[in-house]
């Protein structure tokens, strides 16, 4: 790669993220006032013509006739409706490289916390569709993946300013066709687990030398307490710390999973050593075992209307999150991709022609359910007083299919403002012809353009991972496997490597 | 042990009335002589060839539509369909899918979506579309009553590998017992996958990342567009024969044979292409070939838009709820950009290039409209447009007298999430809503309350 491509690359991306950061002010005003909107709570009803007042990135205030305090930015919504951020249950964004550690059955040494990536536009994408939050979980290839975290879309901060404060990690799980590898063929030996029955083993396993592992501690730091001595600490074993979290309530398990009986089969295994599933993910054929999920205290966070990319698939409903939700289990849409995660406002409407939700059910799927499944609805998912002022600004109903996004604010600060980004963009091209202009100039007379897409760090081609970042499942409308550079869908894109 | 055989020669009555049974199922889907006229009262008419008709009545008569306004006369012994407060449209038409072609796209054994090879003209989608597909039912029930069933598509049930002349898309309506009743023209269109640059790509091989040095790709992609030439010359040659009745001095090919309807000017090429140098690239080399092509994909079209419009290439686009092309786009980019083709003057459908997703088509059409694409071009890029494009609108796209009576009848806007269809009307024939999905819902939303 010629430098000069190098150093234009460079500039484009440190454009497109100074331009985004530029976007958001510096120190957001104390108190902001939006006025004049549709106000959807999400817990209390409808507002018309409501406003919100923020003072210090929380909100202050909720109904009609809200004053604006001296000094106050006034946001006029009006004709526009207001309602909490999206926070989004199933997301890949943001992570530096692979989503799987693919190489072993239980990979929970494995953290994406280590690896937020706070340059990734998707971050940018998933605002201008009005996210404020998502959980960010490691790839389905393992049945005990990777430990998760949940994040704010703070796009223009730096990675230690993404994670949502206060917010429980999680551990991803996963069952079924993908960590049994049943769609693809990975070069190499075949890895266990390839069967269901193999599966549940690796996780009743892995919990059994939790289990253990926690008793030696335990035993030890109580022979500590009273004060025996000659004592010598077990080893410490990062791989099943996570899980010992697991048992004591420390850490969520949010497991990837599609039929019905391997759903059940997790609520076994989560009896037997007793911990709790915190969210069945994805849980396609969980409306064949709501009652079974909302007894064990389960979430659900499934698709809208994702079907038949594997015979795990095949059975998928659309109505899947109104009969679960029927049935008791508090249930959320997700995206498990960069790009669904723009419309899941669209995603939940679906549940309301698909099963027939209310509109305040649907609305919940995608704001106060999500949250309520991450233990975060203390701080977000509904416009409350005292919750954080994260919120989205629609031109129109956010469960139409006509609805934009018009401003997203977390903590009181606008992070998306569809009027400055549409400002920007004529300075934008401007900037970017000068500097094609400027590439074409200093262009050697011969020799071809080495690739455009090319590793900055030098990489060749074989040194690649197998699992560059892909999401977990299959992409909407996607490309054809040749227009990007992953696998067709049916790779879990996590990679289930 | 008593034969049937024996049992009906028993009875000739019953033989007769089993025949004219057999008989009338074999022929009652083709022939509609003996249905009763449907008529469609009281409705807000949406035809799409004039404004919207308040409390409209259409008529249904063999088939077709044998009228529509306000001052039908409702044929006597019609079965009257009382539609006050609904509305009505064309029924829905996806202009790329694999629908019939692919059930479980990770289950190589349920798909037949993309033959091996470079060149496959002689393949038609009509021959492998399976009438019991589940996702045909699923699919009408939003709407959509016709499709056209493309091969070599790409989507997910690839194996990464598409021919270059893929075969044969077919226009089928989505209900019929066997594919002669599903048909509307077995072949509209030869696809062709126009070959690409990609530096990046998915090596299945290895199952890693391939990066190439852009000239590699380059050199690659000059030498799959002259093979493409190369071939498109000799069939040409063999067309020409034809055209001379002189084929008797040459063996015959079946391949070059599949492609005389398209040096004809009988058949245009599908031409799948994405970037902008790749969309330009085959405009180019087909208008030097004189090839009528109509553009597939099209995510970069707005950059070409000028070129298409002069050369009046019509495009299929993908759906609009996708990610910018390039990072260095605006985030709507793929939201924007039928607005931008419209006003450029550019004729498009949207299509969903899909199965699973094929429901989404009309989400998609509605993203269009809210980054500002007009209302009605929205409608007919999912209606009259494709039609139009693959000349079936003297038969579908609008709702006029003597067309093929594919009609919906909606709760409201039919691009809207929480619209319902209420009535479906294929092929003139009142077409079941149900399906898997809803089949599954009603199964398990009675399911008695689980034992603690």
């Amino acid at each position: 790669m010629r430098p000069a491509f190098i150093l234009m690359r460079a500039v484009f991306l440190a454009l497109a993220v100074s331009f985004a950061v530029g976007a958001t002010p510096s120190d957001a005003p104390p108190v902001i006032l939006i006025q004049n909107a549709t106000v959807l709570t999400i817990s209390h009803g409808v507002i018309e013509h409501g406003s919100v007042l923020i003072k210090d990135g929380k909100i202050a205030a909720v109904g009609q006739g809200i004053k604006a305090p001296d000094g106050a930015q006034v946001i006029d919504a009006s004709g526009q409706w207001v309602m909490p951020g999206i926070i989004d249950c199933h997301s890949h964004i943001a992570v530096d490289g692979n989503v799987n550690e693919g190489s072993i059955t239980v990979s929970s040494i494995a953290n994406i916390a280590d690896v937020l990536n706070p340059d990734d536009r998707n971050i940018y994408y998933d605002l201008a569709g009005g996210v404020t939050a998502a959980n960010i979980l490691h790839g389905s290839a393992n049945a005990v993946g990777g430990q998760t975290i949940v994040i704010k879309l703070r796009w223009g901060q730096p990675a230690a300013k993404l994670p949502f404060e206060g917010a429980l990690p999680g551990i991803k799980f996963a069952l079924g066709e993908n960590p049994k590898r049943s769609n693809f063929n990975v070069p190499g030996p075949r890895r266990f687990p390839v069967t269901r029955m193999g599966v549940e083993e690796a996780i009743r396993a892995a919990f059994t030398e939790a289990r253990d592992y926690k008793k030696k501690w335990d035993d030890y730091n109580k022979a500590v307490a009273a004060h025996e001595k000659y004592l010598f600490p077990p080893r410490r074993d990062l791989r099943l710390e996570p899980l010992v979290e697991v048992l004591e309530g420390k850490r969520y398990v949010h497991s990837h999973c599609y039929r019905a009986d391997e759903i059940l089969m997790l609520l076994r295994v989560a009896k037997e050593f007793g911990f709790k599933v915190r969210t069945f993910q994805h849980v396609l054929e969980g409306y064949k075992v709501a009652d079974e999920i909302a007894a064990a205290g389960s979430g659900a966070s499934t698709f809208s209307d994702w079907w038949a990319y594997k015979v795990e698939a095949y059975d998928a409903i659309p109505y899947n999150a109104a009969i679960m939700t029927r049935r008791g289990v508090v249930v959320s849409i997700n995206s498990d991709d960069a790009e669904e995660a723009t419309h899941l406002n669209q995603e939940a409407a679906k549940s309301i022609k698909y099963g027939g939700l209310t509109e305040e059910e649907a609305l919940k799927l995608v704001t106060l359910n999500p949250a309520i499944q991450l233990g975060i609805d203390k701080r977000v998912g509904s416009l409350d007083v005292g919750k954080d002022a994260d919120i989205v600004i629609y031109n129109h109903h956010p469960l139409s299919a006509y609805a934009v996004v018009q401003k997203t604010l977390i903590d009181g600060r606008v992070y998306f403002d569809r009027e400055r980004d549409i400002a920007a963009r004529a300075d934008l091209e401007k900037e970017r012809r000068a500097l094609v202009e400027k590439e074409k100039k200093s262009a050697p007379a011969a020799g071809g353009r080495s690739g455009g897409r090319g590793r900055p760090d030098g990489k060749k081609p074989d040194e690649t991972k197998p699992e560059e970042k892909r999401p977990d499942e299959k992409k909407p409308g996607g490309d054809k496997p040749e227009d990007k550079p992953k696998p067709p869908s049916f790779f879990p894109r996590g990679g289930a490597l | 042990m008593n034969s049937p055989v024996l049992k009906r020669r028993s009875s000739n009555s019953k033989l007769v009335r089993l025949l004219v049974a057999v008989l009338c199922f074999i022929f009652a889907p083709l022939s509609h002589a003996q249905s009763p006229a449907i008529a469609i009262t009281h409705a807000k008419i949406f035809t799409l060839a004039g404004p919207p008709i308040e409390d409209g009545t259409l008529v249904i008569r063999e088939g077709k539509i044998a009228a529509v306004g306000t001052q039908v006369e409702i044929p006597a012994g019609a079965q009257v369909i009382d539609a006050k407060g609904l509305q009505v449209y064309p029924g829905l038409f996806d202009a790329v899918t694999q629908m019939g072609l692919s059930e479980i796209s990770a289950v190589s054994a349920t798909v037949d979506s993309s033959e091996t090879g470079a060149f496959n003209p002689d393949v038609v989608a009509a021959a492998a579309v399976h009438p019991a597909s589940e996702h045909i039912p699923v699919t009408r029930a939003a709407g959509i009553s016709e499709v056209i069933s493309t091969p070599s598509s790409g989507g997910f049930d690839s194996a990464g590998e598409n021919g270059v002349v893929g075969g044969q898309a077919s226009a089928v309506h989505l209900a019929g017992w066997t594919i002669d009743e599903m048909l509307i023209r077995k072949s509209v269109a030869m696809v062709v996958n126009w070959p690409q640059m990609q530096t990046r790509s998915f090596d299945f091989n290895t199952f890693s990342i391939r990066e190439r040095p852009f000239a590699e790709v380059k050199q690659e992609y000059e030498r799959r567009v002259n093979e493409l030439g190369d071939w498109l010359d000799r069939a040409r040659h063999y067309a020409q024969a034809a055209g001379q009745n002189a084929l008797s001095q040459y063996d015959r090919d079946t391949k070059f044979e599949a492609m005389i309807p398209v040096f004809r000017g009988d058949l245009p090429l599908l031409v799948f292409a994405n970037r902008a140098r790749e969309i330009r690239g085959a405009v180019e080399f087909f208008d030097k070939q004189k090839l009528r092509i109509v553009i597939a994909g099209g995510n970069e079209a707005y950059a070409v838009k000028d070129l298409l419009r002069s050369k009046k290439i019509p495009v299929i686009l993908r759906a609009m709820l996708r990610l910018p092309p390039e990072e260095d786009e605006p985030y709507d980019r793929s939201m924007t950009q039928p607005a931008e083709l419209a006003k450029a003057g550019v004729k498009f459908a949207i299509a969903s290039f899909d199965n699973s997703f094929a429901r989404r088509l009309s989400q998609n059409a509605a993203a269009a409209v809210a980054y500002g694409l007009p209302y009605d071009d929205a409608l007919k890029a999912i209606t009259l447009y494709p039609a139009q494009i693959f000349g079936l609108d003297k038969e579908l796209g609008t709702l006029e007298p003597g067309k093929l009576a594919n009609v919906i009848v909606t709760t409201g806007d039919p691009l809207e999430l929480t619209t319902d269809v209420k009535y479906l009307f294929i092929h003139g024939r009142l077409t079941s809503l149900e399906n898997k999905h809803h089949q599954l819902y009603e199964k398990y939303a009675n399911r008695p309350k689980a034992a603690e």
